[in-house]
C-alpha cells in the first residue's frame, strides 16, 4: 500500500528557528569575522552578506573519540602491488589514511573551517552589534534651503514661453463665442427682417426700410469681423510656484585626525562611527557622497583606502581640516543643493592656540550651513581644550551639534541618538 | 519477452499518475520476491524542503536546536556551491514508511528511489533484527512530536539557553544511551527483558535508594566495599557496597535515573535524546548491510521491470550509469578515496551471496558449504534479519569479493616506523583481511569503550568512568569538553580512567583543580 503526498506547497524554511540559534550561540565568532570584513570593506559596500568561517573546532559537538596513537589496523581496496608483510612510508600530515571511519567530522572532509554565508541583514545585524540601532527608515529629512519651482495652475499673465496654448484657444474660443451671440442673434433678426420686406409685393415695400435693414446688415457684418480671434485676454500662461524641496543628496566629511597617537584600533571604532552615518543617511537621500578629510597638521583629502590604512606622524592642527571642509564646501557642495554632514574623529589631541580657532571657525563658517555635527574622541584619557572649546559650540547649536566620548565600539550609537530623536520628532 | 515492450512512460518527466503505476508494477514484483515492507508513505519535496529534511537528521519533526542549524548552514553552503549534490531520496524508519523524493528527480530516479527506499529500505528497517529490537516504527513519529512539544515548552518555561546547554551536554553522550556491549536476545524475550527493566526501573524512581539519606545497617565486611577502614568509619557509612554494582555502558540511562540534581523536566529531556539515539543506533550499525540490501532490490527491481517490458531502454541506460556511479568504490590511493563506500561492499557482499547459491564454485563450496547451493532468496533473507555490518562481514565477506576490491589490511601502529601491510587479498589473508574490516564497523572499535563504575554515593558524590582501550588507542582531545558536559549533568565531579591492558595510563578530571590530591585516591 502506498500513498503520494505532494508536499511542495509546504512551508520552507523549517530550519530558520536553528540557524537563527546557531548564529545567536556564535554570535562572538561571527562578530568577529564581520569585523575583519568591515574592515577590509568600503563604507559604502556594506548591502550584501557576507561568507563567514569559524574554526571547526569552535563549534564542534564534542564526543568520545578515539585520539591519534596505538595501533590500528585499515582495509582499504584497490591494492595493486603490495604484499604481505610489505613496509609503507607513514603519509605526512595526517595520521594514516582515516581509513573512513572513525571520522567523526560530517562536515567537509577534514575542512578546519566552517563557511557559511550570512544574508545582507544578518551582516547588517552583527556590523551594529551592540549599537543598539532603531530600525532604520526612510524618514521625511528637511532642509529648507533648496526650492525647487513646480507647476501651480495657471495664470493671467507670464512670459510668452510658458504660454499654454491649449488653454489660450479655449478661452479666445469662448470668449469669441460670447462676443458674437448677441450680434449673430441681431444680424439673424435684420437679415430675417429684410427677407420679409423683400418677399413683399413690390407695392407695399418700404424702400427706406430695406436699405436701413441693408445698412443694419452689413454693420453688424463688420462688427462681427471685428472680434478678434485671439485677444490678450484669452492668454493664459502655466504658472510656477518656488516650493521649498528637501534635498535628495547629501554629503559627509569624514574629518579624521591621523597624528602618530591614533592607533588602529581608534581608527576601526572610527570606521564604525562613519559607517553608521552613512547607512543612517542613505536610508534618507537618494544620493550620499563621501569626503575623507584627514589631518596631522595639515589637511588633505584622499581616498578611503588611504584615510583609513595608512598611518603618519605628526602633530595636530584641527583647524586645517576645518578649513579645508570650508573649501570643499565652497567649491563643490553649495548648501543649497546639498546637506551637509561632518562627522569627525579625534583622540582628542590639539594645539592648544588652535582649539579656539576651530570654534571660531565652527560657530562663524560651518555651522549655520551644516545639517549636523557629529565629534568622536575616542579616548580613555581627559579631555583637552579641542573638547572645552567644542562644548561651547555645542550650546549654541543644541540640536545640530553632538559630541561624545568614546572608549569602545559600544558607545558610539549614542552620538546619532539626539539625531534619531530629532528626525523622529519632526516627522510628527 | 521483452520483444513487446510497453513500457509506463519515457523521457524524463513525471507526474503522480505515471509514479503511481510504477508503484504498482514495483508493488507487484516485491510481492513476488515475498519482500515484507511497511506500507509506504511518499512525499514529494522541493531542494529545500530536502535541505531541512537533512538538517534534521532526518526526522521530520526534529526540536529546535543550534547543532541542526549549523547542520543546516553547511549543506546549503555545500550545495548552493555545487560541492555536494543533495541526496536524491531520504527514507524514514517508520510506519507507514516516509521516503522523500525530490522534485527535481527525472522519471528514471523517482523510480530508482522508490525501488530502492520504498521496497529496500522500508524491507530492511522491517525486516533486520537490530531494527525490530531497538526502534518502534509505529509509535516513532508521535515520539517526536511529543519531544519537539516537550522541549518547546521547556524552553518557554526554563529558558531557551538552559535547555540548550542540557542537550549539548546529552548530545555529547548521545552515542552512550544504549546497551551496545549487551547482545540483545531474541525478541519475544528481549521485550519481556525491556518491560522487567521498565518496572525496576519504577521502583529505582520511587524508592530512589542512591540518595536515600537515612544510613542503612552495615552489611557484610566493610573494608572491602568503600575502602574505607573500620577505624576511619566506625559507623559503617560507607559499608554498602559500590554502587552501581556492575559497570554501566549506558551513560545517558544511569544519569537519567540517577544524576542527583537535575530537575524533572531535565530527566525527561535526557530521556528524549536517549531514546532517539536508541532510534538511530541501529542505522548507525547497519549502514554497509542497509545499503546494500536496497542497492540490491533496486538492482533486481529494475532489471524485472525492464525485462517485463516497462522501461524503455533510454531509462534503463540511464539507470544503469546512475546505478554504476552509486556503487563505485573508489581505490585508496585514488583522490577520491574516502573510506570504503557502504554502498559497494554492500552491494558487492548481497549479489556474491546470490551467485555462490546459483553458481557456487569449488571456493564457495569449502567458504560456506551451507549456503552453496541453496535458495538465494533465503539465503539474503536470512543474511539481511540476523546480522549487523560487523557479523554480516564477518559472515558473509567472500574471498572472490575481497579479489574483486582488491582489499588488504594495514597496520598503523605508532611505535614503529613505517605501516605494515598485514594481509592482501590471497589464500593466507583472506580470513585476516575479513576480520579486519569487520573489526572496523564493530562499534566497540568505532567509539571507545567508556563505562561508569562507581557513583561515590556516600563521599563526595563524584562519579566514576573507565575507559578501556582498544589496541592502545587513548582517547582524542575532545575528552576535556565532554567531560565538562557530563559533570555538568551529574553536578559533582567527574574522573575517568583510562586503561590499557588493566593499567591506568592516564587520568582526567572535571573540574580540573586538584588534580594530584584526586588522582591519589
Amino acid at each position: 500500500m502506498t500513498y503520494f503526498i505532494d508536499r511542495r506547497p509546504n512551508a520552507k524554511h523549517k530550519s530558520a528557528v536553528n540557524r537563527q540559534r546557531f548564529l545567536e550561540r556564535y554570535r562572538k565568532h561571527i562578530k568577529r569575522s564581520v569585523e575583519e570584513s568591515v574592515n577590509r570593506r568600503s563604507i559604502t559596500d556594506m548591502e550584501r552578506g557576507e561568507k563567514i568561517s569559524i574554526p571547526t573546532k569552535d563549534i564542534s559537538e564534542p564526543v568520545f573519540q578515539h585520539g591519534q596513537g596505538g595501533s590500528r589496523s585499515i582495509v582499504a581496496p584497490g591494492n595493486k602491488e603490495f604484499l604481505e608483510g610489505d613496509r609503507i612510508q607513514r603519509p605526512k600530515g595526517q595520521g594514516g589514511q582515516g581509513g573512513g571511519q572513525g571520522d567523526a567530522s560530517n562536515q567537509g572532509e577534514g575542512m578546519d573551517e566552517f563557511a557559511f554565508t550570512l544574508s545582507r541583514e544578518e551582516f547588517l545585524e552583527f556590523v551594529f552589534d551592540g549599537l543598539e540601532l532603531p530600525h532604520l527608515q526612510r524618514k521625511p529629512l528637511k532642509s529648507l534651503d533648496e526650492v525647487k519651482m513646480v507647476r501651480a495652475g495657471l495664470s493671467r499673465d507670464g512670459v510668452p514661453s510658458r504660454i499654454s496654448i491649449t488653454r489660450s484657444m479655449r478661452e479666445a474660443y469662448a470668449r469669441r463665442i460670447a462676443l458674437r451671440a448677441p450680434i449673430r442673434r441681431a444680424l439673424k433678426k435684420a437679415q430675417e427682417a429684410l427677407q420679409a420686406e423683400e418677399r413683399k409685393d413690390s407695392v407695399l415695400r418700404n424702400p427706406a426700410r430695406i436699405i436701413e435693414l441693408k445698412a443694419e446688415i452689413e454693420r453688424l457684418e463688420k462688427r462681427l469681423e471685428a472680434i478678434p480671434f485671439i485677444d490678450t485676454y484669452d492668454l493664459r500662461y502655466h504658472q510656477l510656484s518656488a516650493q521649498p524641496q528637501p534635498s535628495s543628496q547629501a554629503v559627509i566629511f569624514c574629518v579624521m585626525d591621523v597624528s602618530g597617537s591614533m592607533t588602529q584600533n581608534h581608527k576601526d571604532i572610527a570606521k564604525r562611527f562613519f559607517l553608521l552615518l552613512y547607512l543612517f543617511l542613505e536610508k534618507h537621500y537618494e544620493k550620499v557622497e563621501l569626503v575623507f578629510v584627514r589631518h596631522h597638521t595639515a589637511a588633505r583629502e584622499v581616498g578611503e583606502e588611504e584615510f583609513f590604512y595608512s598611518r603618519e606622524t605628526g602633530g595636530t592642527i584641527v583647524s586645517s581640516a576645518l578649513r579645508l571642509v570650508d573649501k570643499i564646501i565652497e567649491a563643490r557642495y553649495p548648501p543649497g543643493k546639498w546637506n551637509l554632514y561632518v562627522a569627525q574623529a579625534s583622540d582628542g589631541d590639539n594645539w592648544d592656540d588652535d582649539s579656539d580657532v576651530c570654534r571660531e571657525l565652527l560657530l562663524k563658517k560651518l555651522m549655520p550651513q551644516l545639517q549636523y555635527f557629529a565629534y568622536v574622541e575616542i579616548t580613555p584619557h581627559e579631555h583637552q581644550s579641542l573638547w572645552q572649546e567644542y562644548e561651547a559650540v555645542a550650546e549654541v547649536f543644541s540640536d545640530r551639534f553632538a559630541m561624545r566620548q568614546i572608549v569602545e565600539a559600544g558607545d558610539i550609537y549614542p552620538v546619532f541618538r539626539e539625531l534619531f530623536k530629532r528626525r523622529l520628532s519632526q516627522r510628527q | 519477452m521483452n520483444d513487446k515492450r510497453r513500457p509506463i512512460a519515457s523521457g524524463s518527466d513525471w507526474n503522480f499518475a505515471i509514479l503511481q503505476r510504477f508503484d504498482t508494477e514495483l508493488a507487484c514484483l516485491a510481492d513476488e520476491y515475498r519482500l515484507d515492507t511497511y506500507p509506504n508513505q511518499i512525499e514529494v519535496i522541493t531542494t529545500e524542503q530536502m535541505m531541512d529534511a537533512y538538517a534534521s537528521v532526518g526526522m521530520p519533526v526534529g526540536y529546535h536546536h543550534w547543532s541542526f542549524g549549523k547542520q543546516f548552514l553547511a549543506v546549503e553552503q555545500a550545495y548552493r556551491r555545487g560541492q555536494m549534490g543533495l541526496a536524491y531520496e531520504l527514507v524514514i524508519n517508520s510506519d507507514p514508511c516516509i521516503a522523500y523524493l525530490m522534485e527535481e528527480n527525472t522519471l528514471m530516479m523517482q523510480v530508482l528511489v522508490m525501488a530502492h527506499a520504498c521496497y529496500g529500505h522500508n524491507s530492511f528497517f522491517k525486516g533486520n533484527y537490530l531494527f525490530r529490537a531497538w526502534t518502534d516504527a509505529e509509535s516513532i513519529v508521535d515520539y517526536l512530536v511529543f519531544a519537539r512539544k516537550y522541549i518547546a515548552q521547556c524552553e518557554e518555561r526554563h529558558g531557551v539557553q538552559a535547555v540548550e546547554q542540557l542537550l549539548d551536554a546529552c548530545h555529547a553522550l548521545q552515542n552512550y544511551g544504549v546497551d551496545r556491549y549487551k547482545r540483545p536476545s531474541p525478541i519475544s524475550a528481549e521485550e519481556e527483558i525491556r518491560r522487567q527493566d521498565e518496572r525496576e526501573t519504577y521502583l529505582q524512581t520511587q524508592v530512589n535508594m542512591l540518595w536515600r539519606t537515612i544510613p542503612e545497617p552495615p552489611r557484610g565486611d566493610a573494608s572491602l566495599a568503600g575502602g574505607m577502614s573500620p577505624e576511619n568509619d566506625p559507623l559503617g557509612l560507607h559499608a554498602t557496597g559500590r554502587y552501581p554494582s556492575e559497570p554501566q555502558e549506558n551513560l545517558l540511562y544511569f544519569i537519567e535515573k540517577n544524576a542527583p540534581l537535575l530537575a524533572p523536566w531535565q530527566r525527561e529531556i535526557v530521556r528524549i535524546v536517549r531514546k532517539l539515539a536508541q532510534y538511530f543506533y541501529p542505522q548507525r550499525q547497519t549502514q554497509v548491510m542497509n545499503e546494500g540490501w536496497a542497492c540490491f532490490w533496486h538492482y533486481t527491481l529494475m532489471n524485472r521491470l525492464y525485462d517485463d517490458g516497462l522501461v524503455d531502454e533510454g531509462l534503463m541506460l540511464e539507470f544503469l550509469q546512475s546505478h554504476s556511479a552509486v556503487i563505485h568504490q573508489p581505490d585508496f590511493d585514488s583522490p577520491n578515496f574516502s573510506g570504503i563506500n557502504p554502498y559497494a561492499l554492500g552491494f558487492a557482499i548481497f549479489t556474491d551471496i546470490k551467485r555462490i547459491c546459483v553458481s557456487p564454485t569449488e571456493e564457495d563450496r569449502e567458504w560456506f558449504p551451507d549456503m552453496a547451493g541453496s535458495s538465494w532468496r533465503e539465503s539474503v533473507e536470512f543474511a539481511m534479519r540476523n546480522f549487523k555490518d560487523e557479523s554480516f562481514i564477518q559472515q558473509f565477506l567472500s574471498p572472490k569479493v575481497m579479489r574483486d576490491l582488491k582489499l588488504f589490511l594495514v597496520v598503523d601502529d605508532d611505535q614503529e616506523e613505517t605501516l605494515e601491510v598485514g594481509a592482501i587479498h590471497n589464500e593466507r589473508g583472506y580470513r585476516r583481511v575479513r576480520e579486519a574490516l569487520a573489526m572496523q564497523y564493530a562499534l566497540s572499535v568505532r567509539e571507545p569503550n567508556v563505562q561508569i563504575v562507581e557513583a561515590d554515593i556516600r563521599g563526595d558524590r563524584s562519579l566514576t568512568l573507565h575507559h578501556v582501550q582498544d589496541a592502545r588507542r587513548p582517547l582524542g582531545r575532545s575528552v576535556y569538553p565532554v567531560m565538562r558536559h557530563l559533570h555538568q549533568l551529574w553536578g559533582f565531579p567527574v574522573r575517568l580512567d583510562s586503561f590499557e591492558a588493566e593499567r591506568v595510563t592516564r587520568r582526567y578530571h572535571w573540574p580540573i583543580e586538584g588534580e594530584e590530591v584526586q588522582a591519589g585516591r
